[in-house]
């Protein structure tokens, strides 16, 4: 193997695993405040459609990002709205985010399927997601907006009774996790594959929720499970085309078997779940109890 | 007395008056949207020209984006408890599905593209694409010049391992030196997964990329890299001008239209369509005349008429298989039961067929 070839392959791995890294750290700021969306696939769509439309329409890069990641404000807004506010199930009000989505961004593209647009050069974003991760885990750990954060999704009454606004808090870690997520469809749509297709997410959305437990609620782990799953995917297409004899299709399930094992794992013992989850994940918080 | 004769009277004149009047209906289930500028689209196509060709005498209908489960068995009933006439099942992967609701509606009429088996409402269709995967190797033997050939293939079916051993033998024909790089992704549609296998493809040294998947995302990546690419099922030039060479169109809107008419007339019978170039099921895009020399876009004008005439047959002997055992002996050509059921490579292909 050569080092050209070496390199080739590492920079098709960075360009693949950066919009699971947006998305999949989006995810978990929402899941720290106490807060399970499971709209990520939907919200992803809707921002990769809304970018290429701005992008088709103004043909101004800058604004078709800023516009898409004002839609995921807009989706999650609905959601955070839905879930904090109306107290509906979170469960429930997140697939229907997700299936809301597919359709919202299926309808609204219509008619810019096909429509060639210039892909933009994916390096900025790539080193954006490296430094959105660390800027997380700085916030996290080192400030104390990110302790408050995180009292919130532990114990929202507790955190109550100290003064602070859940309701508040949780809704903006909410809207972070959608921009984020429509950073990643914008990502797609304009970097990656630059096109508009109908679900061209492609299940994306979920592999970022599986990573979102896969790193235990940890930001630097999220990162790691992105490009462990990127990794082995770009891997063993390489060792395909190099007409190697082995199982593709296992490798194709390995990242999902690995997440299956770490849940086992982190659940097989209380004391370990309870370390790692937000303790008040889904669970709704009543003003006033 | 009289009231029940004149109630059954106009009962039955309209259950008739509905039965002549009423447009049949005619479904169809997609895997993918009909805008993927692919297979999906290409039979969308279809059906736009089967209303075009019929006018009132039916309406159509389709549901898209329906993943080859067990869902797909609620969306074929869905179609046919909504009183549909005929509906086109239009992916491989739906075979057992359009068999287990075809048993319980005797009186509809089943079209399963691709498939093999049938039944006494259930006709199966394909085209020969593999005609025009032999007119793509021969150009990808003359235009490569690294020798490699990169070939992003879907899932380990009949279909896409006769694609991929028709065009090896035509391009190992005019380049006996040429390599296949094969990557499977098991999946048809994934804009970035396609875009991953292409550029992976290129980066291991493929010039020319080769498709049996959904999306033009591969041609995208080639034209990105600065090499050659074939599109796939429908003419993708406009996205990738300086790397499309050709693409193989599926035509179906003739063969929907011809169907949909024998239901209309009470003709339609099951069978086993599988029709290519002769008939205009299998159409190539205009050939690239930017990048390729006028010979060989004349030469792959001849290869179309001699397929179209039977002279020419992309698989024709001697071929062997990759143990290196004669499988068509020399001057035959493969039967259709060998072609239909291809599941392993030819010799000179590295790999193997994933099981």
């Amino acid at each position: 193997m050569t080092l050209e070839l070496l390199l080739g392959i590492l920079q098709i791995v960075l360009i693949a695993t950066t919009p699971l890294v947006f998305a999949g750290i989006g995810e978990l700021v929402t899941e720290k405040s106490g807060v399970l969306n499971l709209g990520v696939e939907g919200m992803m769509l809707v921002g990769a459609v809304t970018a290429f439309i701005i992008l088709v329409i103004t043909g101004s890069y800058f604004l078709a990002f800023f516009v898409s990641i004002l839609s995921g404000i807009f989706m999650s807004g609905l959601f955070a709205f839905l879930v904090l506010c109306l107290m509906s199930n979170q469960i429930a009000t997140g697939l229907a985010l997700t299936i809301f989505g597919i359709g919202l961004s299926s309808m609204l593209g219509k008619q810019y399927i096909g429509t060639p647009i210039d892909g933009l050069s994916p390096w900025f974003f790539v080193i954006f997601s490296f430094v959105t991760v660390f800027l997380v885990s700085y916030f996290f750990y080192k400030t104390k907006a990110g302790l408050i954060l995180r009292a919130v999704g532990e114990s929202h009454n507790s955190a109550h009774a100290l003064g602070y606004s859940v309701i508040k808090i949780r809704f903006l870690s909410i809207l972070f996790g959608g921009s984020m997520c429509a950073l990643a469809g914008s990502y797609i749509s304009i970097c990656y594959a630059p096109m508009w297709q109908e679900g061209m997410t492609a299940g994306r959305g979920w592999i970022a929720l599986a990573l979102v437990v896969f790193a235990t609620w940890k930001p630097e782990r999220v990162l790691i499970g992105a490009y462990i799953f990127g990794g082995v995917t770009i891997l063993q297409m390489n060792l395909q085309a190099l007409g190697l004899r082995f199982p593709g299709q296992f490798f194709s399930m390995a990242p999902y078997v690995a997440t299956i094992i770490v849940l086992v794992l982190i659940s097989s013992n209380k004391l370990r779940i309870k370390l790692s989850a937000p303790a008040s994940l889904t669970i709704p918080f009543y003003k006033g109890r | 007395m009289i009231r029940i004769i004149t109630f059954l009277s106009t009962f039955l004149v309209f259950s008739f008056g509905s039965a002549y009047a009423d447009p049949k209906k005619v479904g169809f289930i997609y895997i993918g949207p009909p805008g993927d500028h692919g297979w999906t689209y290409m039979h969308d196509v279809g059906r736009k020209y089967m209303e075009s060709q019929l006018g009132d005498s039916i309406t159509t209908t389709y549901l898209e984006n329906i993943p080859e489960n067990a869902d797909a068995v609620r969306a074929i009933r869905k179609l046919a408890d909504s009183g549909h006439d005929l509906i086109f099942t239009t992916s491989f992967n739906y075979m057992d599905q359009t068999h287990e609701v075809a048993k319980d509606f005797p009186d509809i009429k089943f079209e399963h593209a691709t498939g093999y088996i049938q039944a006494d409402n259930v006709a199966t269709y394909s085209a020969r694409f593999y005609e025009g995967r032999m007119i793509e190797g021969h150009i990808a033997g003359h235009m490569t010049e690294s020798n490699t050939i990169g070939y992003i293939a879907s899932f380990p079916i009949p279909e896409v391992v006769r694609g991929i051993n028709a065009f090896y033998l035509a391009a190992a024909k005019v380049n006996p030196d040429i390599k296949m790089k094969i990557i499977w992704v098991f999946t048809w549609y994934d804009p970035g997964k396609e875009a991953d296998a292409a550029n992976t493809l290129i980066n291991q040294g493929a010039d020319i990329i080769v498709q049996h998947t959904d999306t033009y995302a591969p041609c995208q990546a080639a034209q990105k890299a600065g090499v050659y690419a074939f599109g796939q099922a429908s003419n993708q030039e406009e996205f990738c001008p300086d790397a499309h060479l050709t693409s193989i169109e599926d035509i179906w809107g003739p063969y929907y239209a011809a169907r949909a008419k024998a239901v209309v007339d009470g003709t339609w019978s099951s069978g086993d369509t599988w029709d290519g170039m002769d008939k205009g099921m299998v159409v190539m895009s205009p050939y690239n005349n930017k990048l390729m020399p006028a010979s060989l876009i004349q030469e792959a004008v001849n290869m179309e008429v001699g397929i179209k005439d039977g002279t020419i047959h992309p698989f024709t002997g001697p071929i062997y298989n990759q143990a290196g055992e004669l499988v068509v002996p020399e001057g035959e050509v493969a039967p259709d039961g060998m072609l239909l059921g291809m599941n392993f490579y030819v010799q000179g292909i590295d790999g193997e067929v994933p099981q």
